[in-house]
Order: structure tokens, then C-alpha cells, then sequence
């Protein structure tokens, strides 16, 4: 049904005149969210105007905007934010295509569907540290990894995925640990797909593509815009593949928003400097909840 | 091309597909079993004989029953803290909405947008000061608080498609709107909690930054038991394996047991 | 909501019937490394001989470690009673006045037996701040069967030149032996600490004597130039994600010919269960280049007691157990004698036992005895340490200059270029922490 939509006339007619007092089982929620923000939100924006070091403790003082101009000044800025638009859209696309082929696919009778549906959906459950360091250590390692092993097999030098292609290296890990979530909600709505609509497609000739290009996929793209939506979210806060892998490098290659934050308030322990990072992210953050929310929810509602 | 040539290469194709994506699990899941030369050893070793030297030296080393029970503790707690308070507000915006109900729920969601790292520093003062520090309810209130935009959402898109008719005939004659949730409501949208449920419990499960970050001992989660055996000195990574695979088996089963239940739940509105 | 409660409430019913059972607790943040591990696994020891201390550890990876101990300490949370802490941290943590200093040690702790280097490093205004657990200088590690077959020989003190024609001759990339591994892993504490010795020694430094970075001067360029030559032409594949424990495993497995790195990694290298060389391996001095000064460092994991902790005395115990010759004795019987924690006392160096199965044990002690974190560069300098710098705003230096020098040596980024940003981002940094003014 409609998302976000704010009115329901044709299903819910009879409640929207009831005078009903909502607010007690609504506040709580707002109430708790609106704590949770705006709380560590205020304590940031106060660390962004003054001096804060950690590891300084001595050296305080109101600072206005100099931790700002700092930031501004900062190449990595920049760059961090060009590598976190690469990472969440390249994400992104391979999760969509790979989520809707998987889907196509493990919707087919086969002997052992189950199993192999269990086998696809595994990677969404296991710690992102953990698939992180499987695929650093066991798989992409350019000297004990599986795939240079394989490499070698066939007569080519081993790829050295972390320092020649850095980002592709974390992007085929994110995406590892997404498909499967795509995968997931794409064939619940695969599922509800009318097996009378499809005979009637068939019927009048349409081959196994155009049934996929003019059946199946409109179907999906209310699934889709809800994958795009809550990726996004959980994306661009993405930190611990990055952590385990590359640490934002070399360089700054894969240094995204969220590690450059952890970098300058973690590594460096520069408080002030690290929340006029955040106060940024906070910024960028509404800007795309505003902006991805309002495309997603017309698709959903014109579906 | 006949169907039964046809299915069978489809056959083929879904299962070499399965195991392509398995398998960084499944040969982290052999690692563990091997000796830590076997598990560095170019060519891989496929034939090996089983140990559990790992899986005995994991235990000595740290304490795993506390790991998991604090696991188990911070993301059921958390997830059944979430659904307390998202379950009401979720029904109140699905049935009796209003012109400000889309601009809420995408401000609730927008809290989720924000790196954490942000403001670790004021949570950790926060928490210092509210002897929240390496405490079970310290990171169940924030996992609560984390999730809590998305059980939200979840739990709204599916009480919307809740036919209201179906309430509309079991509503007995003034009921409040509290005497509905629970009489009516709940038992109907079982399924939407359950699987709405089990992502929270997923997703408070894997979640990493905080957990090393608020706890370190007595409220740590597996997260951190992880965090003691990646990357140290020497041979590590049958060791490594072996703690990963405790860390994951329990959510692995779980999402496992409950895969019907989460491919028919996880609509988030969009199948109809 | 019930459920929850209920968990939380049995969760802290169950830690509260812990805590009245032992008297005290003693929280011990401490890093993955070989020692600490065997130090965890002895500390039932010390249990029963304090029933009424109970330790409770956690033990992190290094990074994450640092990042926990840290936090904790500067926000003065009290979460851990023992602290693992790295000598550059003990004297600025000390004047900031986080640290508990160690005073009045009992007579048979011995204080006057620990390494003089060591002990001067961990002392601030002439006061013990961190009782040493081990301490390392670095040096050159090669394989005796690879120098054999082609005919090299080692001298006791090599130079950098030396070091660039032997991995010439050795590497073989086809028989997967590779010249020479060096740490590329970036990180203060990682690439930065091995390069920093290489860049003093190659005659440059970190600042100049109005605390101004020196990164765009020949000698970086002289001293980064080689390095990253030495370990694209002969080093092994995806060297800028190897730190010390990387490159360990990868010598200890037979890959490499020559490595310049921590000292500790002799007792690891020469254990035949971690190590398929143990009967090929080599050492010799750190190679030199313009300057003998500073060409090898001195680093030390210590365990110090933060003010914020609530048991201090009993923390105190167990620290000094913990670096005690009797420790050490405990270890040599437990666990064997290659195993102690070396670098800090002059009595283990003495003890026959030690140096019998230790052949390193000489080389290390007269490195770490000569490592002079006051005298280590070409020129003056403002700063003590050798390859780091004793400034609070030398981690966040250190680690983008690490990460820059990462990029060039994956092919990112130009030397030049990688150098002057580096200047420039480390200008800004000082700048912004008020030095120079």
C-alpha cells in the first residue's frame, strides 16, 4: 500500500472522522527519538565552536567558526564525500541488479530450492567485522587469499585488491553482505506476483524477457524504491568493513564521511574538529532523508 | 531446448550460485577446523584431519557464555523495548493519520542517517555520567533507540495494509483505541511483528560500533569477544575462524529457522 | 518491555553477586600480542596468591585497544584499573596527571633492575608512571639459507645500500621469496614507526627547532624514495596493508629474505610451533645510511594504573606481579625461556637459562641499550623520541602521513606529491594546536 502517503480515503473512510486522542501512543516514540537526537545533536554543535581536544585537555576556548574553516580547508573532505556517493550508488546498483536476478531466479521449482535460498540469504546475517575480515584474510589476500590462489592457478599475478583497487575491493564486501537483503524483500514481492497475469502474459506470446521487462519488473519497482530507501540509510553510515580493511586508505581512497569523522575524533581525538564533522553529516543526512524519501515515496505511491 | 534440459541447467546455474555466495562462510567455517599452518597453507588444504584445538583455545581465552548471554540479552531486549514503543505509535499512524504523519516518520528515519561516530564522544560523557558505561541496559537503550526508526516504519507500512474492514467488524462498540491494538490489531499483524522483530534482532546483533566503543567487559557483546582474536601476533586465523563462527552460528540458525517467516513478513509495503 | 527488564535486571543481579563474592575487581585492558595472552593465561597465579583480587580482562586488538584506553582515561570514566599503555603515551599522559605514579616499591620488585633506557622513558619529573611489561628495539632479520646460496654474508652492521643489492639478488618471485618485506600498513604506529627510524637515519627528522615540519626535505625524499622502491621491486604483493603481525607470519612462513622490524619478532621467529624458519633465521644491527643515530627505535608496552580507577592498590599488585622477575621466572618454566618478555630487566639478560636457547638475547639488549630517544636525529630536534614523537598531536600527524605514504606506495599517488600534503596537512595541524607562535 501507500507509504507515505498521508491519507487512506479509499480503504479507512470511517476512522478519519472518529475523534480519536493518538497522541499517548505516539508520543512516546517521538518523544525518545526526539531525545535522542537532538540531545547529543546540541552537546555537538556546542564541541563544534570550541576548542577540544582529547588528548589536550589544557587548550579550550570558544573557537567560533575555526573548526569549520579547518574542516573546508581539508582535501579529505571532499573526497570523502565523492567516496561515500561512490560507495552507497555503486552499492546500490549491483544490490537492485543482482537482488532482482536472484530473486527471478530462486522463484523457479528446483530440487533444493530451500536449501539454496538459505545459502543466499546467509551473508545477511553475519557481523559485518566478521565478513570483512573473511574476505581480507581468506579470500582477497594477494598471498594466502583463495582468489590468488586461483589467480596463480591460471597463470596471472595475483590481484592485490586493498592497495590497487581499494574501493572495488570494499564495494564487492558491502555488497556481498546486501544482496542478500535485497535478494530477501525482492522475492517476497516476486512472490505475490499474480500466476493468472503471468499464464495471460504467456498466453498471448510473450517470451521469458519481455514477461520479466513488462511483468515482473514493474511489479518490483515499489520493492525496489523500499531497498533503495532503507540501504541507503544503513550505507551511509557504513564504517566497520572500512575499519577491518583499509582503514580509509591508502591514501584516502576509501575514506568515506563516517571515516573521516572516526578519524579526526577517534584517531586524533580532536573533539571539536570531529563534531563539526558530524554537525556536516547531520546536515548531508537531511538533505538525502529529504530528498530520497520524497522520489521514493511518489514511485510508491503512482505504483 | 526441452523443459526438463531446461530445468535442469537452471537447477545447475541456482546451486552454483548458492554456493558462490556461501562459501566465504563455509571456508571460514573449514578454517576453523584446521591447524593454524593448514589454514595459510598455498595450495589451500582440502584434505585435512579435523581439530578443535581452536574452538578449546577460544574458550580458555574469554569468557564466551557471557558474550553470547549479553548478545542475546542487548538484541532481544532491545528489539521487544523497540516494539513496546514503536507498536503504538506504528498504529496510531496507520489508522488515524494525519497531514504531519509522512513528515514524521521521515524525520524518524532521518535520525538513522547520521554517522554514530558524530557523536560518540557526547554519548560516552553521557553515559559516564549515568554509570551507563559497559552496562547491558547502556547499549539496550541505544539499540533500542537505533532501531526504533525502522521498526516504525516497518510495523506502519504493515498495519496499512491491514484491511480495515476486518477491524472495522471485530470492533465492539466503543472501543478505545488500546482495546483495538491489543484485541484486535496484534493478533492480526503477527507475522509483520515477528519478522519485523527478527530484523531488529539482526540488525542489534551485527551491530559493532557501539558495542566496542560503550562496553568492554561486563556488557560487551560478541562484537567485542571478535575484536580479541582479529589481527594479533603470529598465526591467527583458524583461531579467528572459530571465534567468527561462535559469534555467528547463533544468528545464523535463528535467521534460518525463521526464513519463511522473514521472506513473507519483510514487505515493508510494497508487495500487493 | 517486561522480558527486557527481566534481562537486565538478571544481568545485573548476576554481576552484583559476582562482585560481593571477590572483594575486589580489577579490570585489565591489555592488546592481543603473544606475551599478554601468555600473561592472561598465568594470571590464575596471581589469583591464588590474592584470593581476594579478582581479574577481569579485556583484551583487545591494538587499534581498538588504544582508541578504548583512550577515551577512557581522557574522559576519566574509571572503567579500567590497568591500562596497557605504549611509552609515547606514559610521559604525556603522565603530565596531564592520569596516571598513578608507582612509588615506594617493595625491595625485591627491584626497580634499579629494569633497563635504564626503558626506565628513563616511563618516568616524568623523575617518577615512575608504568612499570615496563616488554620492550623492543628493532633490528634486521634474513634468512641464513637464502644469504648461504647466494653466497652473502652479514655483516654486523649493514647499510641501506646493502640492504637494496641483497634483496636484489634474492627474491624470487616465481619460487614466492620475496627480497625484503617492510611494513606498509599505515598508522602511526605501524608504517610511520619503522620509517621514522629510516628517515633518521637517512639524516632527517620531524621538526625543526620552531616545531616545523621537515616531511618535503630531500632527506624524506632520499629515505621514502627507497623504501618504496625496495618494496615494489622485490617486496611481496599487497605490502601496504602489512603491519608487524602481517609481515610476521609472512616471514615466519618462508616468503621473506630480509625484514627490519621489531626485535620481539626473535622470540616468535626462532619458536619452531609459530615459525617454519626457526632454524634459518639471521639477525643483524638495523641497517644505517648517513647516520647511525636514531636508526633503531625503542618502543615498550607497559601497564600503568589511570587516577580515575577505583582499585588502585589492588592494580598496583597486580602490576607489579605482572613485571616482576618472578613473572619472568614463571613464564621461563611455563612456557619455555624464548618465551619471557624481554627488554626490561637486566637480570633476564644475566640469567643462563635465558641466554642459552636466546641467541638474540645479546644483539637486543645492546639495541635497546643504544636506542637514545634524546639523541636520535642528524640535527637538533625539539622533540624526544625516535620514531615517534613525544607530542599528543603526533598520532593524528603520524597517521595521515602514514596513510599518505600508503598511497604512494600502492601507486596512488607521486612521491612529491604525497610529501608536500603531508607537510601541508601537518602544517595545519600544528598550527591549529598552537605551536610555533
Amino acid at each position: 500500500m501507500t507509504t507515505l502517503a498521508p491519507t487512506h480515503p479509499a480503504t479507512k473512510p470511517a476512522r478519519k472522522n472518529r475523534e480519536v486522542d493518538t497522541r499517548p501512543l505516539l508520543w512516546p516514540s517521538i518523544a525518545v527519538l526526539f531525545l535522542w537526537m537532538i540531545v547529543p545533536l546540541a552537546m555537538t554543535l556546542y564541541f563544534s565552536v570550541i576548542r577540544y581536544n582529547l588528548l589536550s585537555p589544557d587548550l579550550t576556548g570558544f573557537v567560533g567558526l575555526e573548526n569549520y574553516a579547518f574542516l573546508f580547508d581539508d582535501p579529505a573532505l571532499w573526497t570523502s564525500l565523492w567516496n561515500t556517493l561512490v560507495l552507497v550508488g555503486s552499492v546500490l546498483i549491483i544490490t537492485v541488479v543482482f537482488g532482482t536476478l536472484f530473486a527471478v531466479l530462486y522463484n523457479q521449482e528446483f530440487p533444493g530450492r530451500g536449501v539454496a535460498r538459505l545459502l543466499v540469504i546467509a551473508p545477511f546475517f553475519v557481523m559485518p567485522t566478521v565478513s570483512a575480515l573473511v574476505w581480507k584474510n581468506m579470500m582477497m589476500h594477494p598471498v594466502y587469499g583463495l582468489i590468488a590462489w586461483l589467480q596463480s592457478l591460471l597463470g596471472i599475478q595475483p590481484t592485490d585488491w586493498f592497495s590497487n583497487y581499494p574501493m572495488l575491493a570494499v564495494i564487492i564486501i558491502i555488497a556481498w553482505q546486501w544482496v542478500p537483503f535485497a535478494f530477501l524483500i525482492l522475492l517476497t514481492a516476486i512472490q505475490s506476483l499474480d500466476t493468472e497475469q503471468k499464464e495471460a502474459a504467456r498466453i498471448d506470446g510473450a517470451g521469458p524477457l519481455a514477461m520479466f521487462f513488462y511483468i515482473t519488473l514493474p511489479h518490483l519497482s515499489r520493492a525496489i524504491s523500499v531497498v533503495i530507501m532503507i540501504e541507503t540509510i544503513f550505507l551511509l553510515t557504513i564504517f566497520a568493513e572500512i575499519y577491518v580493511t583499509t582503514a580509509g586508505g591508502p591514501g584516502t581512497a576509501t575514506t568515506n564521511l563516517a571515516w573521516l569523522i572516526y578519524s579526526v575524533g577517534l584517531l586524533q581525538f580532536d573533539v571539536g574538529y570531529a563534531s563539526a564533522g558530524g554537525i556536516i553529516a547531520v546536515v548531508l543526512a537531511n538533505i538525502v532523508a529529504i530528498f530520497l524519501v520524497r522520489t521514493v515515496s511518489r514511485n510508491l505511491q503512482q505504483a | 531446448m526441452s523443459d526438463s534440459r531446461q530445468k535442469l541447467w537452471l537447477t545447475i546455474l541456482a546451486w552454483t550460485i548458492a554456493l558462490l555466495v556461501f562459501f566465504p562462510i563455509f571456508w571460514m567455517a573449514l578454517t576453523s577446523f584446521k591447524t593454524e599452518t593448514e589454514a595459510i597453507s598455498t595450495p589451500p588444504s582440502l584434505f585435512f584431519v579435523p581439530t578443535l584445538d581452536n574452538f578449546t583455545e577460544v574458550f580458555a581465552r574469554s569468557n564466551y557464555a557471557r558474550f553470547v548471554w549479553n548478545s542475546i540479552a542487548v538484541s532481544f531486549g532491545s528489539t521487544l523495548l523497540a516494539l513496546a514503543f514503536a507498536v503504538p505509535a506504528a498504529y496510531a499512524m496507520a489508522f488515524f493519520p494525519t497531514k504531519r504523519t509522512p513528515s514524521i516518520l521521515l524525520w524518524m528515519l532521518s535520525t538513522k542517517m547520521m554517522p554514530p561516530v558524530g557523536v560518540l564522544i557526547p554519548i560516552y560523557l553521557l553515559f559516564k555520567n549515568l554509570s551507563l558505561l559497559d552496562t547491558v541496559t547502556g547499549l539496550l537503550i541505544i539499540y533500542t533507540l537505533i532501531n526504533l526508526p525502522i521498526v516504525v516504519w516497518m510495523l506502519y507500512t504493515y498495519f496499512k495494509d491491514v484491511p480495515g474492514e476486518i477491524l472495522e467488524a471485530g470492533r465492539v462498540d466503543g472501543a478505545k483505541p488500546m482495546q483495538e491494538l491489543f484485541l484486535l490489531l496484534i493478533p492480526l499483524a503477527v507475522p509483520g511483528i515477528a519478522s519485523t522483530g527478527l530484523l531488529s534482532v539482526i540488525l542489534s546483533w551485527n551491530e559493532a560500533f557501539w558495542s566496542l566503543n560503550l562496553a568492554s567487559s561486563n556488557g560487551a557483546p560478541l562484537t567485542a569477544f571478535i575484536a580479541s582474536f582479529s589481527s594479533p601476533q603470529g598465526l591467527f586465523w583458524a583461531k579467528l575462524s572459530a571465534a567468527s563462527l561462535m559469534a555467528i552460528a547463533p544468528i545464523l540458525i535463528v535467521g534460518w529457522m525463521s526464513q519463511r517467516q522473514l521472506v513473507s513478513g519483510l514487505t515493508f509495503g510494497a508487495v500487493k | 518491555m517486561k522480558l527486557s527488564t527481566l534481562a537486565t535486571w538478571v544481568t545485573v543481579s548476576l554481576s552484583s553477586i559476582a562482585a560481593a563474592q571477590a572483594t575486589t575487581t580489577v579490570t585489565i585492558g591489555t592488546v592481543n600480542n603473544g606475551d599478554m595472552i601468555i600473561m592472561q593465561k598465568l594470571s590464575s597465579e596471581f589469583e591464588k596468591q590474592n584470593p581476594d583480587i579478582k581479574l577481569d580482562w579485556v583484551v583487545l586488538e591494538e587499534n581498538v585497544l588504544r582508541q578504548r584506553i583512550t577515551t577512557d582515561i581522557a574522559t576519566k570514566s574509571g572503567q579500567f584499573d590497568v591500562a596497557t599503555v605504549g611509552i609515547y603515551e606514559v610521559p604525556i599522559w603522565a603530565k596531564q596527571g592520569w596516571l598513578k605514579p608507582l612509588e615506594n616499591l617493595p625491595a625485591d620488585y627491584d626497580e634499579s633492575d629494569l633497563l635504564k633506557t626503558v626506565r628513563e622513558g616511563l618516568s616524568y619529573e623523575g617518577k615512575l608512571y608504568a612499570a615496563p611489561f616488554y620492550a623492543e628495539s628493532s633490528m634486521l632479520f634474513y634468512r641464513t639459507d637464502l644469504f648461504q646460496k647466494a653466497g652473502l654474508s652479514m655483516p654486523e652492521q649493514p647499510t641501506w645500500e646493502n640492504v637494496k643489492e641483497w634483496a636484489a639478488k634474492l627474491t624470487d618471485k616465481a619460487g614466492d621469496v620475496y627480497g625484503i618485506c617492510l611494513r606498509g600498513k599505515p598508522g602511526w604506529g605501524e608504517n610511520m614507526a619503522f620509517l621514522s627510524s629510516m628517515i633518521n637515519t637517512y639524516g632527517g627528522q620531524w621538526f625543526d627547532m620552531k616545531w616545523q615540519p621537515t616531511i618535503d626535505t630531500p632527506e624524506w625524499k632520499a629515505a621514502i624514495g627507497d623504501y618504496v622502491e625496495l618494496l615494489n621491486k622485490y617486496g611481496p604483493p599487497g605490502a601496504a596493508a602489512n603491519g608487524f603481525n602481517e609481515t610476521l607470519t609472512l616471514f615466519a612462513n618462508g616468503k621473506c629474505a630480509m625484514w627490519v622490524d621489531a626485535t620481539v619478532a626473535a622470540g616468535l621467529l626462532y619458536n619452531p610451533k609459530e615459525s617454519k624458519v626457526a632454524d634459518k633465521v639471521g639477525f643483524a644491527q638495523a641497517p644505517i645510511a648517513k647516520t647511525p643515530k636514531g636508526s633503531h627505535w625503542l618502543w615498550s608496552w607497559t601497564l600503568a594504573i589511570p587516577l580515575s580507577s577505583d582499585a588502585q592498590e589492588a592494580a598496583q599488585k597486580f602490576v607489579l606481579w605482572a613485571t616482576s622477575k618472578s613473572y619472568i621466572q614463571l613464564v621461563g618454566e611455563k612456557d619455555g625461556w624464548t618465551s619471557v618478555p624481554p627488554g626490561t630487566r637486566t637480570s633476564t639478560y644475566e640469567n643462563p637459562k635465558y641466554t642459552e636457547v636466546a641467541p638474540f638475547a645479546k644483539p637486543v639488549l645492546e639495541a635497546i641499550e643504544t636506542a637514545n630517544p634524546t639523541d636520535q636525529t642528524l640535527n637538533p630536534r625539539p622533540y624526544i623520541g625516535i620514531q615517534y614523537v613525544g607530542i599528543p598531536e603526533f598520532q593524528a600527524i603520524g597517521t595521515q602521513v602514514g596513510q599518505s605514504i600508503a598511497a604512494v606506495l600502492s601507486g596512488q599517488m607521486p612521491l612529491e606529491q604525497a610529501l608536500k600534503s603531508a607537510q601541508a596537512s601537518a602544517a595545519r595541524t600544528m598550527r591549529q594546536a598552537g605551536y610555533g607562535k
